[in-house]
């Protein structure tokens, strides 16, 4: 069975069809799903992918937390389905209170644009199956608002709890606290992260590596982890 | 007489950096304006009522600002005011 991977299309999302194609070279078939409907076509999986959403008014996310199809969004977390957001992604899915905390502009006030290094801080998500723990990763990294911030109490639970999915290694490029790149749930399906592992997929088109440049394919990890999962559920 | 509005005022939380207000600092800063040692900067909503401000209305205003309106994490609500 090929697993089947819904993509969120928002108003102004700009990385849907990116996201697509990583979910396709994975080895999943994706689907487009939209943002006014209420119909997750019985997908096995979703991503919310970045760009922008509803011109970001209001807040980062906030307008797309709050559109159709976030009910079942909503409940698909809660029964378990895994799901990935991706920088806008991953703020709606803040604004949607399926991950805790908040996402700011930068501290240095610019849009930031770099290959970054990251370490994953738990590799027994949905997400991040296929990478082991401490495994440092390079995938693009694009916005002007990714600061990640919440209460200290709050975020003294996430390293407790073992919700902090990645870390920014090397340079801290917007004033996380604590240098969170990405979170995971209690429950492991909803992971999400500021940096854009789609655009980390495909030999020629993802960050310079040692060997080659733009040959880095770290993001494809994601897309095999979410495969994994759903075999993991079908089985 | 206009539609009564109600005013919902937000702000960043007095903790966290507001890069606007410290970009106006900026400005103010190059251009020599003296006497002022922070800009913070919020929001203020407008809420157009359809008729008269009931206690219920205001508690529905109330409910908004801090719900959709405003993100508990970086804000405070600030202000749920009837404009006279």
């Amino acid at each position: 069975m090929t697993a089947r991977i819904g993509v969120f299309t928002f108003p102004g999302s700009l990385v849907a069809r990116a996201a697509q194609r990583a979910v396709r070279i994975a080895g999943a078939e994706p689907v487009a799903l939209w943002h006014g409907s209420h119909d997750l076509e019985g997908v096995d999986a979703l991503v919310l992918p970045g760009g922008f959403s509803y011109g970001d008014y209001l807040r980062s996310g906030a307008i797309a937390a709050l559109s159709p199809i976030m009910a079942e969004v909503k409940d698909a977390a809660a029964k378990g389905m895994p799901i990935l957001g991706i920088c806008n992604g991953f703020q709606m899915l803040v604004e949607a209170h399926l991950l805790p905390g908040g996402l700011i502009r930068n501290d240095h006030q610019h849009f930031v644009r770099r290959d970054q290094k990251l370490t994953v801080e738990n590799a027994t998500t949905a997400w991040t199956s296929e990478f082991t723990q401490g495994q440092e990763i390079v995938i693009p990294l694009k916005n002007g608002e990714g600061g990640y911030i919440a209460a200290d109490d709050t975020l003294d639970r996430l390293e407790g709890e073992g919700l902090v999915a990645f870390r920014y290694a090397g340079v801290n490029p917007n004033g996380s606290l604590r240098d969170i790149a990405g979170l995971t749930n209690e429950g492991g399906n909803v992971v999400g992260l500021m940096p854009h592992p789609e655009h980390a997929t495909e030999p020629g088109f993802g960050p310079d590596t040692a060997d080659a440049m733009r040959s880095g394919v770290d993001g494809l990890g994601f897309f095999t982890s979410a495969i994994a999962a759903v075999a993991a559920v079908a089985a | 007489m206009g539609m009564p509005t109600i005013v919902v005022d937000v702000m960043p939380k007095a903790e966290l950096l507001d890069p606007q207000g410290k970009a106006v600092s900026g400005a103010f800063a190059r251009l020599g304006v003296e006497g002022f040692s922070q800009v913070r900067i919020g929001k203020r909503f407008e809420l157009t009522v359809d008729g008269e401000v009931t206690d219920e209305l205001l508690a529905e205003a109330r409910r908004v600002a801090e719900d959709v309106l405003s993100d508990s994490v970086i804000e405070d609500v600030v202000g749920v005011e009837v404009a006279q």
